[in-house]
């Protein structure tokens, strides 16, 4: 904010990496600065540098990188203290929350040895006064039962709460600045309105300086000051939010704006023939259980749902993380076990071994969410394209099966040329576009999309959707639609069902659904996706409602 | 859309590639590769270029230190032809060298057989002893020889034979039991493990404890059981030896295979409707490559001390092949009185070791960078 002082000027900071390959300049020349109550967002794609910038400020790049120019905290350049000297600073003035609740706390120790650690080490406060200090602070972070929950390891707490744990943390020295480095990435939506509320709130109350890392352009409307752009290592544009959404000047900063997924899908015609369906499904898995064991619980992840898919039809499962869409999705395919009926052309599936279901998988193809886990490291694009046609029209020879994967790489606006490269080689949206090509080899009549564009930059998103409609409408296919994020499910899906705990609460033409939402829970889902808003689910928030089952 | 086929299509760096070109990077790992090959070499090849048979025994010539000057030394060569002379009841009166020959005058009180140049043959320092001249009374003999000069680079063992030869001899026997036995080991661990693994559930458990039943027999117990039922023979170290290394392997594909089996890639392939065997053979198998490649240059040297072990036991190899186990239990035995007998097998065994362990990391850091 204006008027204010700044608390870190970062002038020219590059930060190179010695690789085998020769040095990898990540940040080019660097220049922004952070004042206390300030906001600012640093925004850019993947591997644009935005969090190795951050990183060289803290001290914590990678043994094989190294960092010059200057990053002024107060007077005191950070990138010349000697390790001793920059943990004074460091955990205590300027602290860092991480993308990844899940592994940045200890599973070892419990959140209050965690809690108090720092705050022995950088107050002097005794034991006891640490103790009753973490307290507070995970009252402040809304935890609710605060003393109970000190002693309760990191397993025990949901995604959220963890992710408030480490706000609980990073806060606990009264710091300067905070380093935020996407750390609602991996939360639900609802969960993430309301952690960006909370960051908020903090940041008044204990006037610091915010720095947010993110992608999410959504979320940097909504929470800082001012926006540093980054394109590969560069900041090619900053200034005022508002000037920045209303008025970007940089190429690039236009076309992150305009990477929201468009359009919209039309239902197909009227009488067009169900493809699959699936009626009353059920899934559950048993955990624990044998010799020694307690008697093993039944976690129920699919409950009683039905569904009916056209041909030409997509239909968007949206729900939160565990509310079962992928494991519907996998039933209805036969990769799972499942009660309940299930057809596909007509034809039941319920009673068909593995060797009977054969013959039909070529009709049922699925893409996943990880362009990285899903492609086999050791293949070529070209082999794991024509995979599928090894097993179903064996008696193609190695040559028409090369010219087929050719042909499906240029269907899928990959250049066939590069079949022979390895997927370590491809950018994310060409990886998913290649799992895309493998998908559509066999020319199927229904494809599972489960979160296929989550892992990719807006951009790449946008493109992806754009190539999943024409093949749609190219091929008749017919599209199960799984995602959580609902902008991309708005152009996609001419029908939404919307899942929570197994069960549909709400389901529903697209358009209806978005505009007048019926049930409380699409209410809220909508609101925190679509404004990201928070809005609070009495009496509980929506991240204390998912209490771990496990515990017993 | 065929003429985009028909564009010669860019070559691909694999993830195979990509490791070969990290390991060149690594000295210690090239010059571990070079000397390893070196090794190899010396060890197959040496013994035919050698001059020295491996079992020829070279009765003067016991426990000679090693040395580039050849045998017999010009001192030495008055006590060979004492020695000679005495075996055939003679007595030398005079001798001379010349060049490369010997010549000597022998006399006895009886009648000399012409024959006795055989027993100047015998000795191991000269050969084609001849009659040159005989005295009328035939009591008097002169007879050339000439001189056969040996040279033992490492010096002789107990009974008179090349420690040279001796040493690349058992090389041979210690690398090929380590390679063969290690990739029998590696065959049956990969597939193993990968089925055990793979099928999961049921059929996983009964053969994982199978796996634990083999580990639980004593490892000496089971080859002293082999050995008193088949005798001891060659084979059977690779049997004892693979039958026992091969459950590190299982154990360890095991649970690459049951972390690769979640991974996306193997359910896009059950989706597809590719078998079980095509999923193992396509995916699993060769996804699980990486670590085996680097188990198993770390476990050749495991099968190579094994073996020594065996050997040092006397229950390895036999007399008169060798292995550097072998050479080393006798070098053990006479570290007083002559220290290189345990001094150059001992080297050329902890070499190739740390050059196949080198190796073994080398393999590792170019094969999964991250570690490092």
């Amino acid at each position: 904010m204006p008027g204010e002082e700044a608390i870190l000027q970062v002038r020219n900071l590059s930060v190179r990496f010695r690789t085998m390959d020769g040095i990898v300049e990540a940040v080019r020349d660097a220049n922004f600065s952070v004042a206390a109550r300030e906001t600012v967002a640093i925004v850019g794609e993947s591997g644009s540098g935005k969090s190795q910038m951050m990183m060289a400020v803290m001290g914590l790049l990678a043994q094989n990188g190294y960092a010059q120019g200057l990053a002024d905290y107060r007077g005191v350049d950070l990138l010349k203290l000697t390790p001793r000297q920059l943990n004074h600073i460091r955990g205590r003035k300027i602290t860092m929350i991480f993308q990844e609740p899940m592994t940045s706390l200890d599973p070892l120790y419990t959140i209050g040895d965690q809690l108090t650690e720092p705050i022995i080490r950088h107050q002097a406060l005794s034991g006891g006064e640490a103790f009753d200090r973490a307290i507070e602070l995970l009252d402040l972070v809304r935890i609710p039962e605060a003393r109970r929950r000190m002693r309760s390891y990191p397993y025990e707490l949901s995604g959220g709460q963890r992710q408030r744990v480490m706000i609980a943390m990073a806060i606990a020295n009264n710091p300067d600045l905070l380093i935020a480095d996407e750390p609602t990435t991996a939360l639900d939506v609802t969960i993430q309105a309301e952690i960006l509320a909370l960051l908020e709130d903090l940041q008044k109350r204990l006037g610091m300086g915010l720095v947010f890392i993110t992608h999410d352009l959504g979320i940097v409307r909504r929470i800082a000051d001012r926006v540093c752009v980054m394109q590969s290592g560069k900041i090619v544009e900053q200034g005022a939010t508002e000037r920045i959404f209303t008025s970007p000047a940089h190429p690039y900063t236009r076309m992150l704006l305009e990477a929201e997924p468009e359009g919209r899908k039309q239902p197909p015609p009227k009488g067009s023939p169900t493809v699959l369906e699936g009626r009353r499904i059920r899934v559950s898995f048993s955990i624990g259980g044998g010799l020694l064991a307690p008697p093993p619980l039944e976690l129920r992840a699919v409950d009683d749902v039905s569904i009916s898919l056209r041909r030409g039809q997509t239909i968007g499962i949206v729900g939160e993380s565990g509310s079962g869409k992928s494991t519907l999705a996998r039933a209805l395919l036969k990769l799972l076990p499942s009660e309940g009926i299930i057809r596909f052309a007509g034809r039941d599936l319920a009673d068909l071994d593995r060797a009977a279901m054969r013959p039909l998988r070529r009709e049922l193809q699925i893409v996943f969410q990880d362009p990285f886990g899903s492609l086999s490291p050791r293949l070529t694009a070209g082999q794991i394209v024509s995979e599928g046609l090894l097993v179903h029209e064996p008696s193609l020879s190695a040559a028409d099966r090369d010219r087929r994967a050719a042909q499906a790489l240029a269907e899928v606006q990959l250049d066939p040329s590069l079949r022979n490269r390895y997927p370590h080689e491809f950018s994310g949206g060409q990886r998913q576009r290649i799992a895309i090509a493998r998908a559509i080899i066999l020319k199927p009549k229904v494809v599972v999309l489960d979160e296929p564009t989550s892992a990719l930059d807006r951009q790449v998103q946008k493109q992806i959707v754009a190539l999943l409609r024409d093949l749609q409408d190219a091929h008749e296919l017919s599209y199960l639609f799984i995602s959580h994020d609902l902008k991309v499910v708005h152009a996609m899906a001419d029908h939404v069902i919307v899942m929570k705990d197994g069960k549909v609460v709400e389901e529903g033409d697209t358009q209806r659904i978005f505009d007048e939402p019926h049930h409380p829970y699409t209410m809220r889902l909508m609101a925190a996706a679509l404004s990201g808003e928070a809005v609070p689910d009495t009496p509980q928030s929506a991240d204390e409602t998912r209490t771990f089952p496990l515990t017993r | 859309m065929t003429d985009l086929a028909v564009r010669t299509p860019v070559k691909g760096r694999s993830l195979w590639g990509d490791a070969w070109g990290r390991l060149r990077a690594n000295r210690a790992a090239v010059v571990s590769a070079v000397y390893l090959c070196v090794m190899i070499i010396a060890c197959v090849a040496g013994p035919w270029i050698s001059p020295h048979g491996f079992s020829t025994i070279y009765q003067d010539y016991v426990r000679v230190p090693p040395s580039f000057k050849p045998y017999p030394a010009d001192d030495t060569i008055e006590k060979s032809l004492e020695g000679a002379a005495s075996r055939a009841r003679v007595e030398i009166a005079e001798w001379r060298e010349e060049g490369e020959s010997v010549v000597a005058r022998v006399t006895s009180s009886k009648t000399i057989d012409e024959r006795i140049t055989r027993y100047f043959d015998r000795t191991s320092a000269f050969e084609n002893a001849t009659a040159e001249s005989r005295s009328p009374d035939g009591m008097q003999l002169t007879i050339r020889a000439q001189i056969e000069r040996h040279r033992f680079l490492f010096g002789t063992d107990n009974v008179g034979r090349d420690l040279l030869t001796r040493t690349l001899i058992a090389g041979r026997v210690s690398l090929a039991i380590g390679l063969l036995a290690g990739l029998v080991a590696v065959i049956i661990g990969v597939l193993y493990g990968a089925t055990s693994g793979f099928l999961g559930g049921r059929v996983d458990e009964v053969m994982m404890r199978i796996v634990d039943i083999l580990y639980s027999l004593p490892f000496i117990f089971f080859v002293i059981m082999l050995v008193v039922f088949f005798g001891r023979n060659f084979v059977l170290m690779f049997l004892a030896v693979g039958a026992v290394l091969w459950l590190d392997m299982a154990r360890i594909v095991r649970g690459q295979t049951l972390s690769i089996k979640r991974q996306e890639f193997v359910q896009a392939a059950d989706a597809l409707g590719v078998t079980q065997s095509g999923i193992l053979r396509r995916h699993i198998i060769p996804n699980t490559l990486g670590p085996v490649v680097v188990y198993m240059t770390l476990l050749v040297p495991q099968v190579i001390i094994l073996e020594s072990f065996l050997s040092f036991l006397g229950l390895g190899v036999q007399e008169p092949m060798s292995s550097w186990g072998v050479l080393i239990a006798h070098g053990a035995k006479n570290i007083g009185t002559a220290n290189w007998l345990l001094i150059f097998p001992s080297f050329f065994l902890t070499t190739t070791l740390f050059a196949l362990n080198f190796i073994g990391d080398g393999l590792r850091d170019a094969l999964d960078p991250k570690d490092r």
